[in-house]
């Protein structure tokens, strides 16, 4: 019932002849257990470096935006690249909870936890740049439009400016609901096997969940209608950042292909970061019967597809800037190209475009190496193209005179770099706190994803056609 | 504690096809189903418990218009009314420019309300200590629990033994 029809090519999303028991005993236990050593050593690098980034921020608000390489002529430059290209990071998650789960697509159920989270983590490592750069951070409340004693003064709701804090703030706090209502039966689950402190801390966690049927029946509801309003949502977030550039007159920024370009590649970057954390997570927490290389393949699909979408809008923008016949925007992307930063240019195409085509080959995009070492360029060439967007186009300005180069300080360096740090203290702090994979919606496509019951080694007779009779004639298998 | 002070004798199955199969059973022979209890949804145990569908969609819709309505009726009293300002030239209500501050607050009253709504009318909040049945239901058992007062124990049990229920227990919550 639970099942649905399976057809004959799907391949085995949960491997291991997984009982309903089996699965919460394995990814229940990664958070009952002592933390190994390696999570030790990892999570002391990354808490340094986040200590780092802290100390680079407070030298920042300390001394002032002087101790950056931004100068008149490039005024944006390293934070609003690192923004852009966490925010992007951002949105591979909510892909996959909510526009996966419309799609029915079922292998989500195995990333979608951590995918979740790491979206959660990566707006608040993106969040933290712009709040640096309003420079007067004890005041960034100014951006909400509430009564106050100033006359009222309102900010300007005709901004992308403005429309970046409500978006970032609406995705971020619509994100996490999605995510920890998703969490709430998993909670329940840690909790039942626990005692003592630990019990009440995770009943505090669940929010009392019992697994009612009404419960169940209303949570099914919430969750799909939450897919529904993320799905724009998520679509909106990356295209009023890329409204942060279109909508100025700087030649290469003011072009209407911003939106549906920045979206491809946020979900680009996004799943290059889902596969760098999953495929050591799945290492180091013994997952790898529950995020398969079925799983790594689908991503590199994804990987595959929008990275070509973003290849061809960076050709359609080469296009258009020369058919345009203005030769402002032709030099625009010739500097581009050309310039000072040619090799910006040079690692954006050859890491974004280039290199995925690779997993047109159905041997790498099953290959857990070659996922990850592309993973990581995928991410090196999406922090390229938006330095190239942002620090390339206004090196070169209308005025010769002011034409200038830009080079980071250390400070924007080591606050990059704490992030990174704060990321990935989160995330370690989360395979600690909560299950990595959700167990519910895993225990609920057992019966259409498990490889007892579909692929090659199944040991269930099964009827290719409607499967109700497959599922009852399991009905007495489930556990032992 | 939260206690509903019922007296409920129940029966643990292992599959969810035994469970639907079970609810089925009871209600063809009117036996009045406390509550049942899986550790995910089961499809079409809705149906065979004869649950109405959830209206929190319709929640949801009212909170996103709320959201909308909040969003664009905001933006227009203060730009027209309050505190009008020209921005680059263009009309004081220039619609288009509300679009996305609009969209993103229909976004997050439908999300906050239909998620506050949920955890409300569940009572599902933190420190909520909920009464549970068995504590296996959150693993690999598929709970069906009646009322003592409904249904008599010695009823309870051999329906449970005839719809192959692995356990049967009794228990005050």
């Amino acid at each position: 019932m639970s099942a649905g029809v399976v057809a004959p090519v799907r391949r085995p999303l949960i491997e291991g002849h997984k009982t309903y028991h089996q699965i919460t005993e394995d990814l229940c236990s990664p958070t009952e257990k002592a933390p190994t050593r390696a999570w030790v050593i990892a999570f002391i690098i990354s808490a340094s470096v986040l200590a780092f980034g802290l100390f680079c921020i407070v030298w920042t608000i300390w001394m002032g935006i002087g101790s950056w390489g931004a100068n008149r002529t490039i005024g944006w430059a390293y934070d609003i690249t690192n923004f852009v290209w966490w925010i992007g990071i951002g949105h591979a998650g909510t892909l996959i909870s909510a526009i996966l789960l419309l799609f029915r697509q079922r292998w989500r159920t195995g990333v979608n936890r951590a995918a979740e989270a790491m979206t959660i983590f990566a707006v608040i490592c993106a969040a933290m740049f712009p709040l640096i750069h309003v420079g007067r951070i004890w005041v960034v409340f100014y951006f909400f439009p509430y009564p106050n004693t100033r006359g009222s003064l309102w900010p300007n709701f005709n901004s992308p400016l403005l429309w970046d804090v409500f978006a970032i703030s609406t995705y971020f706090s619509v994100s996490l609901l999605f995510w920890y209502t998703g969490l709430v039966p998993d909670f329940a689950s840690i909790r039942n096997r626990a005692t003592g402190l630990r019990k009440k801390i995770y009943n505090g966690l669940s929010f009392g969940w019992t697994g009612s049927a009404k419960h169940w029946q209303r949570w099914e509801s919430l969750s799909l209608v939450l897919a529904g309003l993320s799905t724009p949502l998520v679509l909106s977030v990356h295209t009023i950042v890329s409204f942060d550039f279109a909508t100025s007159v700087i030649p290469g920024w003011h072009t209407t292909i911003f939106p549906p370009y920045f979206v491809a590649g946020a979900i680009f970057s996004g799943f290059a970061m889902v596969q760098t954390l999953m495929v050591i997570t799945r290492k180091i927490l013994k997952l790898e019967e529950y995020i398969t290389l079925e799983h790594i393949e689908s991503m590199n699909k994804v990987i595959l597809v929008t990275g070509t979408i973003v290849g061809v809008a960076y050709l359609t923008e080469l296009f258009i800037a020369w058919y345009s016949g203005y030769v402002y925007e032709q030099f625009a992307f010739f500097n581009r190209a050309m310039g000072v930063y040619w090799w910006s240019y040079f690692g954006m195409m050859t890491c974004n475009v280039i290199s995925p085509q690779i997993f047109w080959v159905k041997k790498f995009r099953r290959s857990v190496l070659i996922t990850f070492i592309m993973s990581i360029f995928v991410n090196i060439g999406m922090w390229f193209e938006r330095f190239v967007i942002i620090a390339t186009t206004l090196a070169r300005d209308y005025l010769p005179s002011s034409w200038s180069y830009y080079k980071p300080t250390w400070v924007e360096i080591g606050i990059f770099i704490g992030t990174i740090g704060l990321f990935f203290t989160l995330y370690m702090i989360f395979t600690r706190v909560a299950p990595v994979v959700a167990i519910a919606e895993v225990k609920h496509i057992l019966k259409v994803g498990g490889d007892q019951y579909i692929g090659e080694n199944a040991t269930h007779s099964h009827s290719n056609d409607l499967d109700h009779s497959h599922s009852k004639s399991h009905s007495d298998h489930g556990h032992h | 504690m939260r206690k509903y002070n019922v007296d409920v004798v129940y029966g643990l199955y292992d599959d969810e096809e035994k469970l639907l199969h079970a609810i089925r059973k009871a209600k063809n022979n009117h036996l009045e189903i406390f509550d049942v209890y899986t550790p995910f949804p089961v499809h079409g145990m809705d149906q065979a418990l004869g649950l109405s569908e959830s209206r929190l969609h319709i929640a949801g819709f009212v909170y996103g218009a709320l959201g909308t309505l909040t969003g664009f009726l905001g933006m227009t009293w203060i730009f027209t009314r309050d505190w009008p300002i020209i921005f680059g030239g263009k009309p004081y209500w220039s619609v288009p420019a509300f679009i996305p501050i609009t969209f993103e607050m229909t976004v997050l009253f439908a999300a906050w309300g239909m998620t506050i709504t949920f955890y409300t009318i569940c009572g599902l909040w933190p420190g909520v200590e909920n009464p549970q049945v068995d504590l296996r239901t959150t693993d690999d058992k598929f709970c069906l629990a009646f009322d003592t007062n409904e249904v008599s124990v010695s009823d309870a049990k051999s329906f449970f033994s005839d719809s192959g229920a692995e356990e049967v227990n009794t228990k005050s919550i």
